[in-house]
């Protein structure tokens, strides 16, 4: 009975660690910002390496390297957000602007400029309305 | 495993079960680690390099706790420990180097 719970708590942690370093992984390849990706690997990895280490730690049961495996995963979960949020202000500090909703819309006209050449013709009577 | 079963040896398949679910998991990691190598190559700034060198050493973190359950190597939780000390600190340092360079670092 008890070994079953274990196996199944051991089993449900490490799919779950796996799901959201995999959810990790994605953001940080396809984010568009330094920032954004930050935000991914300072949360969701954060907590896919805690529900691993869990896992290790549900797994060894209670014996002496049981100890390092806590100690780890509470230095993980203090670590991590605070260096991926040291990266974020030396970002911001080398004077990466951060990608705003304004920009995602200028990139988007830009783009539907590239694909239909109407599209840029009425933009750039609006440009020039305004600019009269 | 061993041919005399006793009832007090029933529950050794499941621990077995246990350890072998550590080394596939591993290789997963593995994998996901391989795919996070992209953003540290072609990443456009520093930081962003920087950014996914740590999430590759945490997963090398978690890829060491995990080896070291399913290969019965106790001693890897020890470099993972020190593995993660030198993450942390590798991330704090360049970070800070890229603001003010030549200053301590």
């Amino acid at each position: 009975m008890i070994d079953q719970l274990q196996f199944w708590a051991v089993f449900l942690c490490l799919a779950f660690g796996l799901f959201f370093t995999f959810v990790s992984t994605v953001g940080v390849l396809r984010l568009p910002d330094v920032y954004s990706r930050a935000h991914t690997a300072s949360q969701t990895d954060t907590l896919g390496a805690g529900l691993s280490l869990a896992a290790v730690a549900l797994a060894l049961g209670w014996e002496s390297t049981t100890i390092y495996t806590v100690l780890l995963l509470f230095f993980v979960f203090l670590t991590n957000p605070t260096a991926a949020h040291a990266i974020a202000r030396s970002a911001a500090e080398s004077g990466i602007t951060p990608l705003t909703a304004e920009d995602e819309l200028e990139s988007e006209t830009v783009d539907d400029g590239a694909s239909a050449p109407g599209d840029t013709a009425v933009n750039a009577g609006e440009e020039g309305g305004d600019h009269a | 495993m061993s041919p005399p079963l006793s009832p007090a040896a029933l529950p050794t398949p499941e621990n077995l079960a246990l350890t072998e679910l550590f080394v596939p998991a591993a290789a997963l990691f593995v994998v996901l680690a391989i795919m996070l190598f992209y953003r540290a190559v072609a990443g456009p700034t520093t930081q962003d390099r920087l950014l996914a060198v740590n999430v590759l050493g945490t997963n090398t973190v978690v890829i060491l706790a995990l080896l070291s359950v399913g290969l019965d190597e106790p001693w890897f939780l020890d470099v993972a420990l020190v593995y993660a000390l030198l993450n942390f600190l590798m991330a704090i340092a360049i970070s800070k180097f890229t603001v003010e360079r030549g200053g301590v670092l």
